[in-house]
């Protein structure tokens, strides 16, 4: 216990002697990031793969605090498709925000950077990449191709000014070129409507407070939209809401979607939300991607223990169980994490070789990937391109695939047993 | 005006067929720990000149329903529907109630005298929604765990420590935790200390104000895991307040469902959750979202959001966003009545 004290202790000294090392690295980067007149082709870049809006490739965000660097991101890869739907799921303080905040370039300055990696963002015509851009270009980004509805209605709207010039500043910002301020009125009360907002001209005049929850989160979402963005990053929009309310708002959500042709990164802890939403799902934990694949591999055969252990701890109305499964232990310490596998100290189904390094991506088949050693060992399935697998990964087999699922319904019947006093 | 509505709320929230307008006072029936018969409280609006009472919110307009020693009801709702107001008001939390009864153990805690209430206080606790708010940045947590006990002398001063120790222990916390300060702890650690703070004075009645809704999903099912130990280990009888159906489904043995000031459906979880009845209910349940990629979707969407309490819908409270409203529904309010044993329904849809 006195040990434990000493671990996390921070001398005077040694705390200024990070500070000022961390302030030399991010003035470095920052100095990099407020250049003028940068020339394009410095972040200009190609899509691997054409037909996604968004590609993050092995970004790291690492927060340089004073107790040491956080490294909040750590190597995160995964694709947004146009016009699909990304779910990013994962406990509070995994990286989930953090991530589509780097792509936002909404990091708090200057503590916050990206330092490796890249964000590949398609703007249809051309390629490019957010990580390198400098703040003046990422400006024209925000709004136009890039726009994102945050997790608290009330506190993302200002309270001071009324909705409708809230929004018309959104339009003119961005999109303003040629508009007189008839247009820009006339595209807000548009858009009000759009978002199923019946008194619109009303609610153009009305200040936030004014408005409920789920009418302030629809004012969100109108902002969101104003521009046409070709990716919306959703970030917990429903999490504040009544479950009413936030059936509302997932209906809007989709049906936007589709109007617009936009792909939408979907942000939440709640996977019923996920579930009904994505078409892609990302599992994070600790600032990396445990898993990732479509809805139906995660939700079928989750194959990470955290998955399963996240699926199994969440009650679902009409199951019964008589005690609830909860991962044990803690995410370890955001400043000092260990050099293995960062769920091992909370896994239950730990295999020998956990021990090791951290586990790199494996793929179980071409949409499905996890990072973790249990399926490591195994036949490649035949379908499996070895190029797709990862850099060392040896692929696992589909039938060690299965493996999990049939352990999370034993101990399901296990819990059963017990429900029957 | 005011006066009016006042007198038809009174006939709205008539949710006993007995007790029309007036309420008909309960006798004490000793399997019951708590009842709660016609509960009304309501806030007043001030305005005007010499802020004078211009209206008012009825937060909760008759609410009745008795909780059974050792078992835990849920209430569930939407945000503004009354459901922490209840809560409180049953604690004698909020200043006095507009009307009604609660008999706690048989006594009307409203007529208590402030000593009788204080010692009455450590058999009914409150755990709050906000365990970030709801803890003193500035005392350790060994003293806001102990400063009610040492308050009530519940405890011998030699035993004092060993008992927190003991109390702590109990809801998952550290020893060596007591001279910590809450901002040092996770959400869900924090969350425990609410749980001991409330546990620490050996309650019969807790009531769980939204215990679970600030915390994280793994965390989420420790908190509730605690809470049922906890029950077994000291037979609590728990009030458990929550929007989140699928954990009061998982904790309850019955289910209140409540809309705008009023229980509009009450009985076995079972009863519930299998057979909806009641149109709010049926709406409710399809809004949950399903951790299932291709589970058929047969929501029943509420249009708008639910009406000012200042100023509710005459007749049925539910007739603005109901897909079955009918004339009467509009002018009448319908009565509670009993559609299977122990399952009772507030709507015209089930008079036969």
């Amino acid at each position: 216990m006195a040990k434990k004290k000493a671990e996390g202790y921070l001398s005077g000294r040694e705390s200024r002697r990070i500070s000022r090392a961390n302030r030399k690295v991010t003035n470095e980067l920052e100095k990099k990031r407020k250049r003028k007149k940068v020339p394009e082709s410095e972040y200009l870049t190609k899509m691997h793969d054409p037909d996604n809006a968004v590609e993050f490739d092995n970004l790291h965000t690492y927060f340089f605090t004073d107790a040491g660097t956080v490294k909040s991101v750590d190597g995160v890869s995964f694709e947004v498709p146009i016009g699909k739907t990304v779910g990013v799921v994962g406990e509070s303080g995994c990286g989930k925000s953090v991530t589509s905040l780097s792509l936002m370039q909404l990091l708090q300055r200057p503590q916050g950077q990206v330092v490796e990696g890249e964000i590949r963002l398609n703007l249809g015509d051309k390629a490019v990449d957010v990580a390198k851009m400098p703040y003046e270009a990422v400006q024209h980004l925000r709004g136009n191709f890039v726009s994102m509805i945050f997790q608290e209605p009330m506190t993302s709207l200002n309270p001071v000014f009324r909705i409708g010039d809230q929004i018309n500043e959104v339009i003119e910002l961005h999109d303003g070129e040629g508009k007189s301020k008839e247009d820009v009125k006339k595209r807000t009360i548009e858009l009000l409507e759009m978002v199923g907002i019946a008194n619109s001209e009303g609610v153009y005049r009305m200040f936030p407070h004014e408005l409920s929850g789920g009418m302030r989160q629809r004012v969100c979402i109108a902002m969101a939209l104003a521009c046409n963005p070709k990716v919306i990053i959703a970030d917990e929009p429903t999490t504040a809401l009544d479950v009413t309310i936030q059936a509302q708002v997932l209906d809007l959500l989709r049906s936007l979607k589709d109007k617009i042709n936009s792909s939408i990164m979907f942000i939440t802890h709640d996977l019923g939300v996920i579930a009904e939403m994505a078409d892609y799902v990302v599992v994070m934990y600790a600032g990396r991607i445990v898993e990732k694949g479509t809805a139906e591999d995660i939700f079928y055969h989750p194959a990470h223990p955290y998955t399963i252990g996240l699926m199994a701890s969440k009650p679902v109305v009409g199951r019964q169980v008589d005690k609830l499964y909860s991962i044990p232990g803690k995410v370890p310490n955001p400043v000092n994490m260990p050099d293995y596998c960062y769920f091992k100290d909370r896994c239950e189904m730990c295999v020998e070789k956990c021990g090791g390094e951290y586990p790199c991506e494996v793929s179980l088949s071409p949409t499905h990937k996890v990072s973790c050693y249990r399926y490591y060992d195994g036949q490649m399935p035949e379908d499996v391109n070895p190029a797709a697998a990862g850099e060392k990964a040896e692929n696992g087999d589909p039938a060690e695939g299965q493996k999990p699922g049939d352990l999370s319904t034993a101990a399901d019947k296990d819990q059963e047993g017990g429900d029957v006093s | 005006m005011s006066k009016q509505s006042g007198s038809a709320g009174g006939k709205i929230s008539a949710s006993d067929t007995k007790g029309r307008g007036e309420y008909t006072p309960v006798t004490y029936d000793p399997q019951y720990i708590l009842m709660v018969n016609e509960l009304k409280k309501y806030f007043p609006i001030k305005g005007g000149m010499m802020s004078r009472t211009v209206g008012q919110v009825k937060a909760v307009d008759g609410v009745t329903f008795n909780l059974k020693r050792g078992t835990t009801m849920g209430l569930v709702g939407e945000s503004g529907c009354g459901k922490t107001t209840t809560g409180r008001t049953i604690l004698r939390l909020s200043g006095e109630k507009t009307g009604g009864q609660v008999l706690f153990n048989g006594k009307e805690v409203y007529e208590l005298s402030n000593k009788e209430m204080r010692s009455m206080r450590t058999k009914m606790q409150i755990i709050f929604q906000d365990p970030f708010s709801s803890l003193s940045p500035r005392l350790p947590v060994g003293e806001i765990i102990g400063e009610a006990v040492r308050e009530h002398n519940l405890v011998p001063k030699a035993e004092f420590n060993d008992y927190i120790d003991k109390v702590m222990d109990n809801c998952g916390l550290q020893p060596f935790h007591k001279e910590r300060y809450p901002h040092e702890f996770s959400g869900g650690q924090r969350q425990r200390i609410c749980i001991a703070r409330a546990l620490a004075l050996n309650p019969e009645f807790v009531v769980c104000d939204e215990p679970v809704s600030a915390l994280d999903v793994s965390i989420q099912a420790q908190i509730i895991n605690l809470l049922k130990e906890l029950q077994e280990q000291y037979k609590l009888t728990y009030l458990f307040i929550s929007h989140d159906l699928s954990v009061v489904e998982h904790i309850s043995d019955t289910v209140g469902v409540m809309y705008l000031g009023n229980l509009v459906e009450y009985g076995k979880t079972e009863d519930i959750f299998r057979n909806p009845l009641h149109p709010y209910t049926k709406a409710l349940f399809s809004a949950i979202p399903v951790p299932d990629p291709n589970a058929k979707m047969n929501r029943i969407v509420l249009e708008g959001s639910i009406p000012s309490p200042a100023n509710p819908p005459t007749g049925c409270k539910f007739h603005t966003r109901c897909a079955n409203c009918t004339q009467r529904c509009k002018e009448e309010a319908p009565m509670q009545r009993e559609v299977e044993p122990g399952h009772y329904v507030v709507c015209h849809l089930y008079d036969k």
